[in-house]
């Protein structure tokens, strides 16, 4: 059984199953921030704008948890940030599925560092920083 | 300037700054950045926010084109980036203390010396030699199909490596940027790694690293979605017609007039950053 998986987890078919992965995930999430663009232009085309100045607390978007509450009612800042966060999540998911084609080759040490690599990540997502 | 406007001005940037970015092997984010804050008056934060989405949309398309080619060494992949992501984290929590005006002055820096690299001849140091206990212990050295068949190689100084990769990281959490020029010292210079190698390896580090900065500038409000958009699609379009033309086009000329453009643009961020005025 071992054997097998070794076979079709070969290095060559891993290097092809990673490349459709970041293709798909870059295609999939540009299309997202396309589309919530659309929706964005289409309903502020002539609203004016400025960004000269920092200000974290109008940042309407700036957790998970409220990217989903946005997507509920169409959003189109909301769907933005949600390709965003997908196009973020995209070489996460490379270092997840090089953890388990280490598993699969039964290298335990690289297993370790990438859950490690793994973990200091997702450490950056619950950082806050108190301003 | 109406949302029309800026999207629209910001697109054309992103596209010419991808499209620039592939074609001369400088990254997308050196440029969006002066073209975000000299260009449009936006302000840094917001500017380095918009330029980490645009690195990790570069690196991951280009990676998807580079993987296929079997050469990333993801084991020195993996070992780097718990420098990188590390330090990434720490360089994003320093920009918090330090004046945006500094920031944009370090900038600056990192920019003229980006220019430097790019012009600089690139000498391959690699050998099979392996003397180094370390890449020996984690496996390090390793192999790259080439037409006269496998060549193997050993990776050397692996802690200089590591060291060198934790102030990448730390300036690519500060500024936003991937730190491809430091990656490529680290990895060519220091480790001694074959450029086929090193290239795609240190492409595979830019993403997760700037993952990891990008969920931190996310969480303090530094990603306004109305600059990411026009940003994100720019920098892909620019990125991918880049990568084909690049293909069948010599850049020697062109990587010597960006360097000027890019060299002008540093001296404008430090001098702006110096007097305050931006």
């Amino acid at each position: 059984m071992s054997k097998e998986i070794k076979h079709y987890l070969g290095d060559k078919d891993v290097q092809v199953i990673l490349g459709t992965l970041l293709r798909v995930g870059v295609l999939i999430s540009t299309s997202i921030v396309l589309i919530g663009g659309i929706v964005f232009m289409s309903t502020r085309t002539n609203q004016l704008v400025s960004f000269e100045n920092f200000k974290p607390e109008e940042a309407k978007f700036s957790s998970i948890a409220d990217i989903f509450i946005g997507l509920r009612t169409f959003d189109g800042l909301a769907i933005i940030q949600f390709g965003v966060l997908l196009l973020i999540f995209t070489p996460i998911a490379r270092v997840v599925f090089s953890i388990f084609s280490f598993l699969m080759e039964k290298d335990y040490m690289y297993v370790g560092i990438g859950l490690i690599v793994l973990c200091i990540i997702i450490t950056s997502l619950y950082f806050d920083i108190v301003h | 300037m109406t949302v029309l406007l800026f999207t629209l001005i910001v697109l054309v940037g992103a596209f010419l700054a991808g499209l620039l970015g592939s074609l001369t092997g400088l990254g997308g984010g050196v440029i969006i950045i002066p073209l975000l804050t000299l260009g449009l008056g936006v302000d840094i934060h917001y500017a380095i926010g918009a330029s980490i989405i645009s690195v990790i949309a570069t690196s991951s398309g280009s990676a998807a084109a580079y993987v296929k080619e079997g050469i990333t060494n993801v084991r020195i992949g993996m070992f780097l980036e718990v420098a990188t992501t590390m330090s990434a984290i720490v360089g994003v929590v320093i920009a918090t203390y330090i004046k945006a005006d500094y920031i944009i002055v370090i900038f600056g820096f990192i920019l003229l010396f980006s220019a430097l690299m790019m012009l600089k001849k690139k000498v391959d140091h690699s050998n099979n030699e392996k003397t180094s206990v370390l890449a020996n212990y984690f496996k390090l050295n390793g192999s790259y199909p080439t037409e006269e068949g496998v060549k193997y190689y050993a990776v050397h100084h692996v802690m200089g490596g590591f060291a060198m990769m934790f102030v990448a990281g730390t300036l690519s959490g500060l500024l936003g940027i991937g730190s491809g020029a430091l990656k490529v010292i680290g990895m060519d210079n220091i480790m001694k790694i074959p450029f086929k190698v090193s290239t795609t390896t240190s492409n595979f580090m830019i993403g997760v690293t700037a993952a990891a900065s990008a969920l931190v500038y996310l969480h303090r409000g530094q990603i306004n979605p109305a600059i990411a958009m026009p940003v994100t699609i720019g920098v892909i379009l620019g990125a991918t017609i880049g990568a084909k033309i690049l293909i069948r086009t010599k850049t020697d000329k062109l990587k010597i007039v960006f360097a000027g453009v890019v060299t002008f643009l540093a001296l404008q961020m430090i001098y702006k950053g110096l007097t305050g005025n931006i």
